[in-house]
């Protein structure tokens, strides 16, 4: 009887106590909710009104016109009689080009610039210090026209300069020498891809069985055949040419060869140096935070230099590296819409003049949300993938 | 100098080791230290030098040697005739004022001038330690109310000046400050309601975050310029550029809520429970206890994210909002003047990056102390 008189009044006081935060809480949720349906409902009868005085009517059905607007730079067949919709994905295509060799370069160029700045050489890392300083310090917006009015001061096609044999820089761009691709070349590269797919599993495999008998297994014949071999075979079979085109000039202006607008060298030039002034700092930081014993006692144990770089330090440095680098690259794609600043048309440039066009203005700017939220998720959930695949496992 | 000359300090085991202290009187030593301390890095260093050489003198000599610092009238032949050859600086006394100040009355240009150095002296006063007290928000209050007056007026005998013909440097600094000043209590709440247990409110605010931040600001300042004015009912017209500034407000409202989420993060579960224990309510537990300490903890990364604001002002050129930016690509227009931006945007560029170098330089100084600390 003694132990059953605390039950009642312990049971009694908890759910009141409980009830009576919950009910706060709920109330607060509801208030906080509430105001904000009654915002947007507010707002979005106001458009409704605004739009239907227009004679602007919502939806996408806008996207199946004929979008009448001219893209100088399109990778994918077009023409101003196309439907906004393929203006659109010309559009995204155009980002997607600028922001893929944006990141790649940018990461190669940061890391180099990342390592000069621990070089011992003096002047070396001095160097990389002020690139790093001076480049994080002056607004992306500023360096990009400051680009795009040197690509403009260059020599006229006719007087072009000539750095490398069959590389030119004019003010009509830059002009490398190309391989035409045709389906054949389409097909090679394909087997190549899958040649390098198998080769990966096969080294997980392989290393899988290293670590159950400690004999190592020589990888590079598979390699050899997997990833050059069976593309070198595809390549005789089917006849595929893989000349290269050197760029011709032809009265004013270059023929054959592959023509980087100067928009687009001009974007791609500001992206590139701009984020790896800071993928530079990302790098540096992330070698330093590996502990020179680490080193040393590598060093102690025999172990080659590329050995210790490529297995010990490294993959401790990435654990530090990928976070911040994932949210530079997710950068370098928002920034990548400063496109529309020099007139190289990306999504958000194509969105702006379907705006100014028709006036749907809800649809054009919703579309340009989706397609960089779709991005940036998309790139997060990779860099979340690799970053748990090099993260610390713990015991 | 330190910053850009400070040595790294855990340098790679690359090249010889290396003598930090060998500079005491012996030139010799430390260049063979620190220059041509084995093959490869002699080889780098003679090739830098001989680039850094042939850049210096070419720089020199196209923007001294050969530069032309004035011209009379507006009469640009002589600058055109050494176009890439020389630098024609007579573009910037031609045009610093429309630069700086945009289209403000001219006879009324010391007002902005005048903001320009309040907005000054309110940075070098926020960013002594001494000032942290509770006091500096009414200086903040202070000081953006006679920058308003400055730049308005109306009052006290000044003309009244509107928002359409403000332009040039004091723009900027608005748009970058008033998006600080108020996005930060903005964030503040955001990040209190990321932390909350009620579910309803921690989704508004991760909606919220997660859209702002998914998206480039140039469609943020789309939607401000283009978008705003659908959503308002008839009659009411809000002026650009406080559409912009609202704009920078949302966006700093969520960069400034993940920086002050962080802060909350390192705060000590303990203080949490100690609060709760004296039976404080959620408010004076955030109020007194949890947020000074969060504060201290963000002032570093709020320096950094005040400094990508001051650089992301730049963007409101695409929407024409005359920014210090957009004055400069506005008086390269002038047919007189129109090959000259190299100049001009040099100018400018020196500009911002004095603002932005002075700010990066204490960000650092900060983050030094907090690890000595």
């Amino acid at each position: 009887m003694t132990t059953s008189t605390p039950e009642p009044a312990r049971r009694k006081r908890l759910p009141i106590s409980l009830s009576k935060e919950r009910l706060a809480g709920l109330f607060w949720q509801i208030v906080v909710v509430g105001i904000a349906i009654a915002v947007f409902a507010w707002l979005w009868s106001n458009a409704v009104h605004n739009l239907s005085a227009r004679r602007i009517s919502t939806g996408f059905a806008f996207l199946g016109r004929e979008a009448g607007m001219p893209i100088a730079d399109a990778w994918l067949a077009y023409s101003p009689q196309n439907t906004y919709l393929r203006a659109f994905i010309v559009g995204i295509v155009n980002t997607l080009r600028v922001a893929v060799i944006g990141i790649v370069l940018a990461t190669v160029l940061g890391t180099m610039i990342g390592i000069a700045r621990l070089s011992s050489n003096w002047l070396l890392s001095r160097l990389a210090a002020v690139y790093v300083e001076v480049l994080r310090d002056l607004p992306l917006l500023l360096q990009l026209l400051f680009w795009y009015v040197l690509m403009q001061g260059l020599p006229a096609a006719r007087a072009a300069w000539m750095p490398i044999d069959g590389v030119y820089l004019s003010n009509r761009g830059l002009v490398l020498p190309s391989i035409p691709i045709g389906e054949g070349n389409l097909w090679v590269i394909g087997t190549a891809a899958a040649g390098l797919i198998a080769l990966y599993a096969l080294r997980r495999r392989l290393i899988a069985r290293q670590l159950l008998d400690g004999q190592p297994r020589p990888l590079w014949h598979y390699g050899l055949v997997l990833a050059v071999g069976l593309p070198a075979l595809v390549s005789w079979s089917l006849g595929v040419s893989w000349t290269i085109t050197l760029p011709e000039l032809r009265g004013f202006n270059f023929v054959g060869g592959l023509t980087l607008t100067p928009e687009y060298f001009a974007l791609l030039v500001a992206l590139v140096t701009y984020t790896s002034a800071f993928i530079a700092e990302i790098v540096r930081s992330g070698i330093q935070a590996v502990p020179r014993g680490q080193w040393d006692a590598a060093m102690a144990l025999g172990l080659r230099r590329s050995f210790v770089l490529q297995h010990i330090v490294m993959p401790q440095a990435l654990r530090v590296i990928i976070p911040p680098m994932t949210s530079q690259y997710l950068n370098l794609i928002k920034n990548s819409s400063l496109a529309v600043a020099v007139g190289y048309q990306d999504i958000v440039s194509i969105a702006n003049t379907t705006l100014n066009q028709t006036g749907q203005a809800i649809e054009s700017i919703a579309l340009i949300m989706l397609v960089f939220l779709t991005i940036s998720l998309g790139i997060s959930l990779f860099m979340n993938w690799y970053n748990a695949r090099v993260a610390l496992v713990e015991r | 100098m330190t910053s850009v000359t400070d040595a790294p300090e855990n340098p790679l085991p690359f090249g010889r080791s290396r003598s930090r202290r060998a500079g005491s009187g012996r030139a010799i030593g430390w260049l063979r230290a620190n220059l041509f301390s084995s093959i490869p890095s002699t080889a780098i260093s003679l090739l830098l030098i001989f680039l850094l050489a042939k850049a210096c003198v070419s720089l020199v000599q196209w923007g001294y040697w050969n530069a032309i610092w004035t011209v009379p009238g507006n009469q640009t032949s002589a600058c055109r005739a050494i176009r890439g050859v020389g630098a024609c600086w007579a573009v910037i006394p031609e045009k610093y004022r429309f630069i700086l100040f945009g289209t403000y009355p001219f006879d009324q240009q010391w007002r902005p001038a005048l903001a320009i150095l309040t907005f000054i002296a309110l940075f070098f006063l926020s960013s002594r330690q001494r000032w942290w007290r509770k006091e500096l928000v009414f200086v903040w209050v202070a000081a953006l109310v006679v920058i308003g007056l400055l730049m308005w007026g109306g009052i006290f005998g000044l003309p009244f000046v509107s928002q359409d013909r403000w332009g040039g440097l004091p723009v900027t600094l608005i748009l970058a400050t008033f998006g600080l000043a108020f996005g930060f209590p903005l964030g503040i709440v955001v990040a209190l309601g990321r932390r909350s247990k009620l579910p309803a409110i921690r989704s508004l605010c991760v909606l919220y975050v997660e859209l702002i931040r998914g998206v480039p600001l140039i469609s943020l300042l789309f939607m401000a310029s283009v978008m705003f004015p659908l959503f308002m009912p008839d009659g009411v017209n809000i002026d650009k550029l406080l559409r912009a500034q609202i704009a920078f407000v949302l966006y700093a409202g969520a960069y400034l809520a993940e920086v002050m989420r962080g802060g909350l993060q390192a705060v000590p579960r303990g203080q949490h429970e100690a609060a709760d224990a004296l039976g404080l309510s959620y408010w004076q537990k955030n109020g007194l206890i949890i947020l000074p300490q969060a504060i201290r903890h963000v002032i570093p990364p709020l320096v950094n994210t005040f400094l990508a604001f001051f650089k992301d002002t730049s963007l409101v050129l695409i929407i024409g909002i005359f920014d210090l930016l957009t004055t400069a690509k506005t008086a390269i227009i002038d047919p007189a003047w129109q090959s000259f931006s190299v100049e001009v945007y040099m100018f400018v560029g020196s500009i911002y990056f004095a603002f932005c170098f002075a700010i990066s330089r204490y960000s650092r100084r900060l983050e030094a102390q907090g690890k000595s600390a």
